[in-house]
């Protein structure tokens, strides 16, 4: 009885894997499909769903025109607007660390508006702020760009995933270290570097990847800020929603594999540090 | 000097991009073309045709929600009561389709829906070409999508629980089903109050699912919004839709947190 209630559990993870799994597969098997191509030389991925026989020209597709472009894009802004978080957001979290009771509570709790905010109405009060400035601005015939708009969006969302994992760490760092780090000589500047920084690192880190996948997988905020420019979200939403030619299953793929290995290399590490961890806690208990 | 400086450009930043544009919201609410009036506002929240789509978003979140709760917490459990790596090592599996573009994965389901499902069941009709169709349709992908955002927040409650506490009821000759109602679901209440809200606020804004599956046949509120931005703009009205919306992601965040009122921290995030 207990063995089958064991593999009752199994049964059930293995099905809710399946339907995790199902639409990610789907799009990698069908990318190695033939797709009709039309007169223009361009597939029509639509009629994602009947087997055409075995082919690799789908993932040379994915490295011309607009998908190319799109994905370099949001492989830019990522990278560009989730640095600039990280800066402005430790930094801030030093600063809210060492702030009264008071202002600290204010500033965190506007910080959390983001978070809080369904992405949707964050989208929209870009949108809407950047169409008034432009307005203001096309005065003295200056316009923000698309690209500046993006970068902007995606560092405002992203820092207060950064102040809010790098806070824990500060909390957990004493005071002690900073002034330790002054009086043997380093000024306050050497003080942050040498000692307070190293020792949030990991805050700092974590802060970072969050920012990178919230602005990797963002697509809510591009698609109201954005007016000409796609992102891979925008581009895929524009392909699939107004049933055009549909989208490179490749893309998946593309998108799949660096994902997985990222995810699976930052796992096996930190198992194996969990394990280091508990073997030294044995020695530690023992003696 | 003093390391509060460093916050500076930070709350520079804060009150230009995070606050400042909050206040657009309101300004475009009742301010059409340089005037100020309520008219449009008063127009906007007397059409029934608005609050009948609010209605149906909020249903559909709900429905999404319980469906999450019900799947996720026995996967949750699940992982919880095994061995820690193995358990870490699973975990991180069904958290991975999380950081799968979501545009992408929803673009599949419309394939899935649209071409694989008619074939396998030999239906000469796509599903989504009656309303009762596209509303399962619509719920199937949004309970796709929002599952991984319940499983988390429970599988991190439940795998802090003290394992000792369980033992203590089962010593005290409580059976395993009422350890359960009695012992493990009373403490992973925090998990669960921050499962919903992560899945439920998000559910309720969702425009990008209803787009893309049954070819935008079917509209929630979100997708109203979008289509007073973005598709026939009138400032106007969409702001004081999107003051609606932020009205009842407030109230509804705050019913959660008095749910949770006994924890310490329970973020949403």
């Amino acid at each position: 009885m207990k063995r089958f209630g064991r593999s009752l559990k199994y049964v059930y993870l293995g099905i809710m894997l399946v339907f995790l799994y199902l639409p990610i597969v789907y799009l990698i098997v069908f990318s190695f499909n033939q797709f009709h191509v039309g007169r223009s030389g361009e597939a029509d991925y639509t009629n994602i769903g009947k087997w055409m026989g075995f082919t690799l020209t789908n993932y040379g597709a994915i490295f011309k025109g607009e998908a190319s472009r799109a994905l370099m894009l949001t492989l830019e802004i990522a990278v560009i607007s989730s640095v600039a978080a990280t800066i402005i957001g430790t930094a801030a979290a030093i600063g809210i660390n060492s702030m009264k009771k008071r202002s600290r509570s204010i500033v965190l709790s506007v910080s959390q508006l983001p978070m809080v905010n369904p992405d949707l109405v964050t989208g929209i009060t870009f949108m809407m702020l950047f169409a008034f400035v432009n307005s203001v601005l096309s005065n003295v015939n200056l316009k923000i760009n698309d690209f500046v708009k993006l970068l902007i969006a995606h560092i405002s969302f992203s820092i207060p995933y950064v102040i809010f994992s790098v806070l824990p760490r500060l909390k957990q760092s004493s005071d002690l270290l900073y002034e330790a780090a002054m009086d043997l000589g380093c000024s306050p500047m050497q003080a942050l570097f040498k000692a307070v920084i190293p020792d949030i690192m990991p805050g700092i880190t974590s802060g970072f990847i969050m920012a990178l996948t919230m602005s990797l997988d963002d697509f809510v905020v591009s698609y109201f800020v954005s007016d000409l420019r796609s992102t891979l979200s925008i581009y895929i939403y524009s392909r699939a929603a107004h049933g055009t030619k549909g989208v490179n299953p490749a893309l998946a793929t593309i998108i799949f594999i660096p994902l997985v290995t990222m995810l699976l290399v930052v796992n096996l590490r930190r198992l194996a540090k969990d394990r280091e961890y508990e073997i030294q806690n044995k020695k530690v208990k023992m003696k | 000097m003093r390391r509060r400086t460093f916050a500076y450009p930070y709350i520079v930043w804060m009150i230009l991009f995070i606050a400042a544009p909050m206040l657009f919201i309101f300004y475009y609410a009742f301010n059409v073309n340089g005037v100020w009036t309520t008219e449009k506002f008063v127009q906007t929240i007397q059409n029934g045709i608005y609050w009948n789509t609010l209605f149906r978003s909020i249903l559909m979140a709900l429905g999404t929600t319980v469906i999450c709760l019900l799947l996720g917490y026995p996967i949750a459990y699940i992982l919880s009561n095994m061995k820690k790596g193995v358990a870490g090592f699973i975990s991180v599996l069904f958290f991975v389709p999380m950081w799968m573009n979501f545009v992408l994965r929803t673009y599949a389901w419309s394939a899935i829906i649209e071409y694989a499902i008619p074939d396998l069941f030999g239906l000469t009709n796509s599903i989504t070409e009656t309303s009762t169709g596209r509303t399962i349709a619509v719920l199937l992908v949004l309970v796709y999508d929002f599952l991984p955002f319940m499983v988390m927040p429970l599988y991190n409650t439940l795998s802090k629980l003290d394992k000792s506490l369980i033992e203590a009821a089962k010593d005290l000759g409580a059976d395993s089903v009422k350890t359960f109602f009695r012992v493990v679901l009373p403490l992973s209440v925090p998990g669960i109050v921050s499962g919903v809200t992560m899945v439920f606020v998000p559910a309720i804004t969702a425009f990008t699912v209803p787009a893309l599956i049954g070819n935008g046949n079917y509209s929630l509120f979100g997708n109203v919004i979008d289509d007073a931005f973005k598709i026939n703009p009138e400032y106007s009205i969409g702001s004081t839709l999107s003051i609606i919306l932020l009205i009842f992601v407030l109230v509804s965040t705050l019913i959660m947190n008095y749910f949770d009122k006994d924890q310490e921290g329970g973020s949403i995030l």
